[in-house]
């Protein structure tokens, strides 16, 4: 494997792990904690939002997350040819 | 069939199941004790780590800090989930890729320095022995509650069945145990929360009951009417926010580094067949956890409702509107023996006023009805998982059931927690450093040595803990958050990193964490020694002992890469250590030394 590739898979990864992180912060410390008293003012059923994202949503998002980022990494690792034989 | 008796069967098939299954996969996988997880399905590796993962804290405690602190009680939900997260994307994968065993030996090996080596056996140390603490909290008030003693005999005969289940071993490392331990704990979680979801919403997935309407025929929502109970005694809001929202960001940012950086977490990632397996397996453990976590909310909310109604019957301020003493259902009789739950009658009414006495302003509208304080004198947060299939009337298989999972998730954790500390001592220290030529007989015997030494320490002070097995948990997460995390995630992410940073960082970020809860908590636990009372007003800026972790892990980072760039680079070697873990390819399997 050249170096040249081994940056450029290095930054892909980089770059999906920023875009993923931010969404990991903002929906449990944004909307869970910083901005739950602005959320709370809308209903989700019976939750008010802010408190769902802090005890529910923010969770399903996490697992979303770890997916999203297993499956884009398994086509990075074959776009750059470093995956394991 | 009366409920002591059937506790006793459904406890003991349940165990009679783990060491079962123990005794047959044994056989087959002997010699194979690090490597739990190898040529082993991500799901099914992530339901053994889910089991592993969730202890005492998770299925006893946090359901009954939700109930009685709300809202607040969020960060520990999404502390200990978003964990995953950091552990799936910035070390599992990669620390797969380096292929050794343990948290220590790839702190020693990145760091070419066997005293890193030995400074992160003693990080180790200290979170997991403040981790087993917890558990032994939960371990005496499932103990205490089963057996019907009070609460401290309960602590002792946990220290004794988690020393028989420790000392076995090797069932830790066998990972169908654990699958059976997780199907027994999610479903003793699972069928009460249901149950209680139909009764109180005529909704069965308590995720969904819990923000839906009351069949009561109030038609109002189940978390308005909690809303309502609550603040009508005085008690503060449930879904407010009463912790201050820094200290709620940086507990949560605590627990989540914490999760990332706790040793018996790590490992089971150490040890998956593939690098792409390390990121699923991630995923999956998590799927199984969050099968619990967003269940507990409904579990706490629903408590705390069934609790109050159970005490207030009617409109407050009416004097047939309280229980009366001569009435109360038997849980309560049954739990007052564990010296956990305890009333008196202030006012000698022959009935029960249960309100917040702190709050002044109610107070004083409680004396008009002549109440005279708050008569529910305790009420212990970590019986409400345990007693809420009592209070809800549930069948008493279902009673039972709960206790055999509690006991599951308790001693499985400590168990592994207990082998963590013990390998750490006998492989790391001993056979890594001190001792090189030591036999495998040594080996065992010193691990053994360790892991009674830990027992009894734990022991003593879960006799005396330092808060609720959840809050107690918090503080092994922080500890592991502000010595482990930084170093690992900089070993792969920086390659700048070097010994002399690595070192000072660990040092500096545990020491900062460590006197920082010593000075609100007493010198190692020990009550009496605290240098300031544990209040918010003491607190620097408001941080609870609790939260000071991501303070500790920011500390960490800071000196080591300032002290990293002050210093000569990681020789060439290392350099290329680094760029080789970055990528999946060429991955040999996880080799022992």
């Amino acid at each position: 494997m050249t170096p040249e590739n081994r940056t450029a898979y290095w930054s892909a990864n980089l770059r999906l792990l920023i875009v993923l992180l931010a969404i990991w912060f903002v929906v449990s410390y944004g909307f869970g904690i910083i901005l739950v008293d602005v959320l709370n003012s809308i209903s989700l059923g019976g939750y008010k939002l802010g408190f769902w994202f802090a005890q529910q949503g923010s969770m399903y998002i996490f697992l979303v997350l770890i997916f999203i980022y297993a499956i884009r990494m398994g086509q990075l690792d074959k776009k750059f040819d470093v995956q394991e034989d | 069939m009366d409920l002591q008796t059937l506790t006793y069967i459904v406890v003991g098939a349940t165990f009679a199941l783990y060491i079962g299954i123990a005794i047959w996969s044994r056989a087959s996988t002997t010699g194979e004790f690090y490597v739990a997880g190898k040529g082993i399905h991500p799901v099914a590796n992530g339901m053994a780590t889910a089991a592993d993962w969730m202890s005492a804290a998770s299925f006893i405690s946090m359901a009954g800090l939700i109930a009685f602190k709300g809202y607040d009680a969020s960060v520990y939900l999404m502390g200990w989930t978003g964990g995953y997260v950091l552990l799936a994307m910035l070390l599992a994968p990669y620390l797969r890729k380096f292929g050794k065993f343990t948290v220590p030996e790839f702190i020693g090996d990145r760091y070419y320095s066997q005293t890193a080596r030995i400074v992160a056996v003693l990080c180790l140390i200290v979170a997991s022995i403040t981790y087993v603490i917890g558990q032994m909290k939960g371990v005496g008030v499932a103990f205490s509650r089963f057996l019907e003693v009070p609460f401290e005999v309960g602590v002792l005969v946990g220290m004794a069945i988690v020393f028989i289940y420790a000392v076995l071993g090797g069932m830790k490392g066998i990972t169908y145990t654990q699958i059976a331990q997780y199907c027994v704990l999610i479903f003793a979680y699972t069928i009460p929360a249901i149950f209680i979801s139909l009764q109180l919403t005529g909704v069965a997935v308590p995720q969904i009951g819990l923000g839906s309407a009351m069949t009561d025929g109030s038609g109002m929502f189940l978390l308005d009417k909690l809303d309502k109970v609550v603040t009508d005694l005085g008690f503060a809001s449930y879904t407010g926010q009463k912790d201050s929202t820094l200290n709620m960001f940086l507990l949560t940012l605590s627990l989540m580094i914490g999760t990332a950086g706790l040793p018996h977490v790590i490992i089971r990632f150490f040890t998956v067949p593939k690098v792409a397996d390390a990121r699923y397996s991630a995923g999956w453990a998590l799927v199984f956890i969050a099968i619990l976590y967003t269940t507990a909310p409904a579990v706490g909310a629903m408590a705390r409702l069934n609790l109050m109604d159970t005490i207030q019957t009617g409109p407050v301020g009416e004097e047939s509107s309280n229980i009366e003493i001569a009435h109360l259902p038997d849980w309560m009789n049954r739990w007052r023996t564990t010296g956990l739950l305890e009333w008196e009658d202030k006012n000698h009414d022959g009935r029960i006023q249960y309100y917040d006495d702190t709050n002044k302003e109610f107070a004083a509208k409680a004396e008009s009805y002549g109440w005279k304080g708050n008569e529910m004198t305790k009420v212990d947060r970590d019986i409400m998982v345990l007693a809420n299939p009592e209070i809800a009337h549930l069948p008493n298989w279902v009673i039972a059931l709960v206790a055999a999972g509690g006991l599951a998730a308790a001693l499985s954790t400590a168990a592994g927690l207990l082998l963590a500390i013990s390998s750490s001592i006998s492989h790391d220290l001993l056979k890594g450093v001190f001792a090189k030529g030591i036999s495998e007989k040594g080996e065992l015997r010193a691990s053994r040595i360790a892991m009674t030494g830990a027992i009894i320490v734990a022991g003593y002070l879960g006799l005396n803990p330092p808060g609720f097995a959840a809050q107690v948990v918090a503080l092994a997460f922080g500890l592991a958050a502000s010595s482990i995390f930084p170093v690992l995630m900089m070993g792969i992410f920086d390659k700048r990193a070097n010994r002399a940073g690595a070192i000072l960082g660990m040092l500096s970020g545990l020491l900062f964490t460590l006197i920082y809860i010593f000075w609100f908590k007493g010198w190692l636990f020990i009550p009496g020694t605290e240098m300031a009372a544990n209040t918010p007003d003491n607190w620097v800026m408001g941080i609870s002992p609790e939260s000071i972790g991501a303070v500790g892990a920011l500390v960490n980072f800071v000196v080591a890469y300032i002290v990293s760039r002050a210093t000569e680079a990681p020789p060439e070697h290392i350099q290329h250590l680094v760029e080789d873990i970055r990528v999946p390819k060429g991955a040999a399997e996880a080799t022992a030394h």
